[in-house]
């Protein structure tokens, strides 16, 4: 057997990390797909689009983001000390628009007049939505019926952005159903169309696409650990739903055999209490939305529907890289409650000044799980990759006030 | 030689296009979808296309996913639908049947345990609608060993450098996705579709299917005119609903009938 001497050279030609990636579509997707493989492969050789990507970064989006070193909350805890790196400081309060901006970038150069895009939370479809207010492209967002319901002020905050949100009421009315809904509007508009991905998921190359450009996270973290510290981190933590914040912070760190890696995963009401969102813990590989991945499901592959308090960590799969990683074990897969990610909410807002989103909120209770039985000199950068201001309804729901 | 083969020998031989309908299995309900099922033949389908039902159906347009789901909500499964199948296999030896789904079902059953067992059940081909030619070297030599054929769809996308990467490995039929969109949404226009066939007879011997978008005997004419059979699904499942559950059968075999006379006068029309 070859020896593995990267984890950071995946996927294989055709979109595959080991058995999982590939390219499940229908046959009427498919040369719409190996046209965003050429276009994406061009770009990624052209310096003067990554020197354009830059730009956009660097003015609108305003990166670098900060990286933190967390000093009440360290002491809270007792052990480690905790950096969090600051992408909820982007504009639009998420690392989601990393990806949109490359990908509207491509889309530009594919001579594409509108976008379509997925939403859970209404975090990406903000982001989507706003990237094409800044170059005048059409925007369609599919979002679940039920997800309207519950994150009414994304989908207000879409609209004012000139985004058109299309309600999904097809199979349960969430984040699956608008993926299902939006690849059915691709598929009927392929000439004029591109379709903007939220995470590391759906066909090749996709889940490379979105990973590389939320690999900023990780190239910042790298030089800024370097500055404050000498020397890289012990361990990485970040939130897992798609799984493309944690792509984008692991990614430039896979080869560094001592920075230890943790992914949290939405446990929901628990991971017996077959509620929850935990693919790699309580799925199993199976095709869906164009890869093949760890998938929520029953006997029959018929897909199950997930459950969080975070509407953006409700998706029944995951990328396919992390099933990898997951099999290879080089990235260990861990699982919080809603009821843990509600503290972990409140220990930050207070220690730090922080609201955080409910998504890292999960990421964060792992740390405090984790931190207290850690060396002082022992150092944790978590990624703090959404800000928590979408969640106040949800959250003064959970703790019996009225807004 | 095969169910397949030989029913589109038949065909050509009377000189018309077949009429290949499809029905969710289990919708609205085990019984009334194996009626639904069982009087295809005689209502006039040369052959049947057998749905799978999946709980994310993304190349389907309304109709057929509200199908799918009213199956699975009344215990439908891979294994029943396979069961469906046998039963029919009972009384008719001689109409080709086509399994079409989605790849995670089959997946999950096993690529080789499911191919065994759907040739067993009766089953006479596969289409799965997810699994491109680039990616179902997983399932064909399966689907090889146990005599399936396995149906690729070429689509208006599908240009002459594509073709014959839809092409290899293909048989039984080429099935010709008309229109760009999913099923039961848009029309195919008669001139395109009749261009797209010519096309592809220069690089293929494989009986020609177009379907996606033919709802009425007339749109079915019009198609069976140039292609070797046309495909109805949404108009059909459909009907499942126009009325009380129990009645379903007979208001598909209804419209079965109305196409499949459609079908059958199509080139007579055009000769007279």
């Amino acid at each position: 057997m070859t020896q593995l001497n990267s984890y950071r050279s995946g996927p294989d030609e055709r979109g595959h990390f080991g058995i999982f990636g590939g390219r499940y579509v229908s046959e009427t997707l498919m040369p719409l797909i190996l046209e965003v493989e050429r276009a994406y492969a061009a770009a990624r050789k052209d310096p003067s689009f990554q020197k354009e990507l830059d730009y956009y970064l660097e003015h609108y989006v305003g990166r670098p983001s900060p990286l933190w070193l967390a000093e009440r909350l360290t002491k809270a805890l007792g052990g480690a000390k905790i950096y969090l790196k600051r992408d909820e400081l982007n504009h639009t309060g998420a690392h989601k628009i990393n990806s949109c901006m490359g990908q509207i970038l491509l889309a530009q150069r594919m001579g594409k007049k509108r976008i379509i895009a997925e939403t859970g939370a209404g975090q990406h479809g903000v982001a989507t939505a706003t990237v094409c207010a800044l170059f005048g492209m059409s925007c369609t967002v599919y979002m679940g019926a039920t997800d309207i319901a519950r994150q009414a002020p994304n989908v207000f905050r879409m609209k004012l952005l000139g985004a058109e949100v299309k309600p999904v009421t097809s199979g349960t009315g969430t984040l699956k159903d608008a993926m299902n809904e939006a690849l059915r509007d691709w598929v009927a508009n392929v000439e004029d169309t591109y379709y903007i991905i939220g995470t590391v998921a759906g066909p090749h190359p996709y889940p490379m696409m979105v990973r590389d450009f939320q690999s900023v996270i990780g190239r910042e973290t790298r030089e800024q650990i370097m500055g404050f510290e000498g020397r890289l981190p012990d361990k990485l933590v970040a939130c897992i739903g798609g799984g493309s914040n944690a792509m984008g912070l692991f990614h430039p760190f896979l080869d560094d055999k001592d920075v230890a890696m943790d992914a949290v995963e939405a446990a929901g009401l628990g991971l017996d209490s077959g509620k929850h969102a935990a693919s790699l813990q309580g799925g199993r590989p199976g095709v869906l939305h164009g890869n093949r991945t760890y998938l929520l499901m029953n006997e029959d592959g018929q897909i199950d529907e997930a459950h969080s308090i975070s509407a953006g960590l409700d998706y029944p799969g995951i990328g396919p890289e992390h099933s990898w990683l997951h099999e290879i074990k080089r990235v260990k897969y861990v699982a919080a409650t809603d009821d843990e990610a509600i503290e972990a909410f409140k220990l930050l807002s207070r220690t730090e000044g922080i609201l955080p989103a409910l998504e890292p909120s999960h990421a964060l209770a792992h740390v405090a799980r984790i931190a207290p039985k850690l060396p002082k000199d022992y150092l944790i950068v978590m990624n703090l990759c959404g800000r928590g201001d979408k969640d106040i309804f949800t959250i003064g729901e959970r703790l019996g006030v009225k807004l | 030689m095969s169910r397949l083969a030989g029913r589109f020998a038949e065909l050509a031989k009377e000189g018309r296009a077949g009429l290949v309908t499809y029905v969710m299995a289990g919708d609205p309900d085990t019984t009334e979808a194996q009626k639904i099922l069982d009087g295809l033949p005689a209502a006039g389908a040369d052959v049947i296309e057998l749905g799978l039902p999946f709980s994310d159906p993304m190349a389907d347009g309304p109709a057929i996913q509200a199908a799918a789901l009213r199956a699975l909500n009344n215990g439908a499964s891979t294994r029943k639908a396979l069961a469906q199948l046998k039963k029919f296999r009972e009384k008719d030896k001689t109409t080709p049947v086509v399994l079409m789904g989605y790849y995670n079902p089959i997946y999950i059953y096993g690529p080789e345990r499911f191919c065994k067992d759907a040739a067993a059940a009766g089953a006479d081909g596969l289409i799965v609608v997810d699994l491109p030619p680039e990616e179902d070297a997983e399932l064909r030599p399966y689907a090889k060993e146990a005599g399936l054929d396995l149906v690729r769809l070429a689509t208006p996308t599908t240009d002459d450098s594509r073709l014959p990467v839809v092409l290899e490995g293909a048989s039984g039929f080429l099935y010709y996705v008309a229109v760009l969109g999913v099923t039961g949404t848009r029309s195919a226009a008669s001139d395109d579709v009749s261009a797209a066939v010519a096309r592809f007879r220069k690089t293929t011997k494989l009986p020609i299917a177009v379907g996606f978008g033919i709802k009425t005997p007339e749109g079915a004419a019009a198609i069976a005119k140039n292609a070797d059979a046309c495909v109805v699904g949404s108009a059909l499942v459909q009907q499942v609903v126009e009325g009380p559950a129990a009645e379903a059968a007979g208001r598909v075999h209804g419209l079965v009938k109305a196409l499949a006379g459609a079908v059958r006068a199509a080139r007579a029309k055009r000769t007279a």
